[in-house]
């Protein structure tokens, strides 16, 4: 099973169906997307990303109506330094998908999702609390691992692994 | 909409006649370290607040400073009930990556102890949990069929709890003789050991009252708020990772996927012990078709190579040396890889930035999300309700903390 090289480009994923929604809601919401690995990956602007969300649950023939999980790559020191990874799963349907949105290193925060599914409390708390991504609008974003004078956060590449000196 | 969960850990009460009770982190029904700030009113519950993190070891962390195959062993303490699961999960991830192709003895090998690991799982939460609720004796029941659980654990890797037993491209070892014949032994002995259970348990008056109508959750709050696995399907959501997407081969096993539509204790416990038959039948059926070959992909760059190959054949020595020194490089990418743990969709993601050391790994914990249920649940509930809800979603620090 040799490996395809990834597509990145954007007529040939039309097909996929929540890409096409995407498109077909706002053309200029969706940054990029990638096929790699039996993989979709759509990145979505920062303003968004709770919109995107709300339709992709909400279509009935996507159906993406489970949130799986919610976590953050740090690829510090290139900009936009963070990524914000959802992957969206449909129960009904069988499928996943991943939205992606990229920040830069010195305003990280966007929107929360809580409103869309509860259950991304903890996940964006988990992300704060380890990257230091700030969701506005979460109901009660405060650390979730570390303990609450912790200075940092701890999964930044630029974290001192060995103590502050 | 279900109500929204808020764990605010505060002592100041909602109303005039709350009061706050701190439960943990060394309560004995909480399975490990978990603490939760319960705010009541007489008997009732108000508020659960739990307040997690005591066994945060950032695991995630240590794994970007690790070659992609030293990353096994650490991802058996994630879940350190299912390690096993961990270990495929991760070693599949990192197959997609690589684009490698695993031979069917090795397949077949991953999927028959993934599930004498479910059992293992699901025979420490039965136990356990009815401790919690007060049924002692089921406790010794499940832990004398777990002990031999554990040795065949032990037989195939040389440890019973952190087995570390698969690898990048396959198997560690070849299973030792004898091995399979225990597996034979306890998948024929086994079913009769859940009827043992289910006698004790099943229409027990005492355990029906303690567990039915008792922290109840509907499948749109399950779904809304993250939950997988038998504590969402017993609550009506009929999916299952190992039928709907399959994974290391587990579409040629036949199996039926329990589901209850009660969504209460009561529900979650069937569920979890009519999977143990399942899980069961799913051993045995490996066990009966496990193909000959191979266990290990054709892979010298990325698989070790025996250690007889090694005795003779200089480029045997030569991977060797190289694999354990340098690791191996995987191209860049992403992956998301999930599967169906005990408890519910563990899910890695991988990425790679072309080097040999992982540049990012997470874990999607089922515990984690599972946990956010147990305000919906307990809502309302009484006291002693709460030890049957945290028993029924069945949660394991290690893996809520990482």
């Amino acid at each position: 099973m040799p490996l395809a090289p990834a597509i990145t480009d954007l007529e040939q994923l039309k097909d996929h169906p929540p890409l096409a929604r995407l498109l077909s809601w706002n053309a200029n919401a969706v940054e990029s997307a990638k096929f790699d690995r039996d993989e979709l990956t759509i990145v979505v602007k920062r303003a968004a990303i709770r919109e995107a969300c709300a339709i992709l649950r909400d279509d009935p023939a996507l159906a993406f109506n489970f949130l799986a999980d919610i976590t953050a790559v740090d690829w510090y020191p290139n900009e936009p330094r963070f990524d914000v990874v959802y992957h969206l799963l449909s129960i009904p349907r069988h499928k996943r998908v991943r939205l992606k949105v990229r920040l830069s290193g010195d305003d990280p925060n966007l929107e929360s999702i809580t409103s869309v599914w509860p259950s991304a409390n903890f996940f964006e708390r988990e992300v704060y609390d380890l990257f230091g991504v700030r969701f506005s609008g979460h109901p009660n974003l405060r650390r979730i691992m570390m303990p609450e004078d912790w200075e940092g956060h701890p999964l930044r590449k630029d974290y001192p692994v060995e103590g502050y000196r | 909409m279900p109500q929204m969960f808020t764990p605010t850990p505060t002592l100041e009460p909602s109303g005039p006649q709350t009061m706050t009770l701190n439960m943990g982190p060394q309560h004995p029904s909480t399975h490990g370290v978990l603490r939760l700030l319960l705010e009541i009113d007489g008997e009732t519950i108000v508020r659960v607040m739990p307040d997690i993190g005591y066994l945060h070891t950032g695991i995630e962390k240590t794994c970007e400073a690790k070659f992609y195959q030293q990353t096994v062993t650490l991802t058996d303490r994630i879940d350190y009930l299912c390690p096993l699961t961990n270990n495929l999960c991760y070693v599949l991830a990192v197959e997609r990556l690589l684009g490698l192709e695993i031979p069917p003895r090795a397949q077949w090998m991953r999927v028959m102890l993934n599930e004498l690991t479910r059992i293992n799982s699901h025979l420490v939460w039965l136990g356990s949990h009815a401790l919690d609720i007060g049924a002692m004796s089921v406790f010794l029941y499940c832990f004398r069929e777990r002990e031999d659980v554990l040795r065949i654990f032990e037989m195939v890797s040389g440890q019973r709890m952190m087995t570390s037993y698969f690898r990048i491209g396959g198997l560690a070892l070849e299973p030792p003789l004898g091995m399979f014949d225990a597996v034979r032994k306890f998948v024929q002995r086994f079913p009769s050991k859940v009827d043992e259970y289910e006698n004790l348990l099943t229409s027990n008056p005492i355990w029906m009252e303690r567990t039915k109508k008792v922290a109840y959750i509907s499948a749109e709050d399950a779904i809304a708020l993250g939950a997988t696995g038998p504590t969402q399907r017993a609550s009506g959501v009929d999916i299952d990772l190992r039928r709907d997407m399959p994974y290391s081969s587990y579409e040629k096993f036949k199996f039926k996927v329990p589901v209850s539509r009660d969504g209460d204790v009561y529900a979650r416990y069937l569920v979890r012990v009519q999977e143990l038959r399942e899980s069961n039948e799913i051993a045995r059926q490996a066990l009966e078709g496990m193909p000959e070959g191979p266990i290990k992909a054709d892979a010298p760059k990325i698989v070790l190579p025996d250690r007889e190959k090694m005795k003779t054949q200089m480029e045997a020595l030569i991977y060797h040396f190289k694999i354990v020194t340098e690791g191996f490089p995987v191209p860049a990418g992403e992956v998301y890889q999930a599967v169906e743990s005990p408890r519910g969709e563990m899910g890695y993601y991988v990425v790679s930035d072309g080097s040999p050391k992982p540049y990012r790994v997470h874990v999607r914990a089922p515990s984690f999300a599972n946990l956010q249920c147990l305000q919906t649940m307990c809502d309302g509930g009484l006291i002693a309700d709460v030890v049957a809800a945290i028993g029924s979603i069945d949660i394991v620090l290690g893996e809520v903390d990482r």
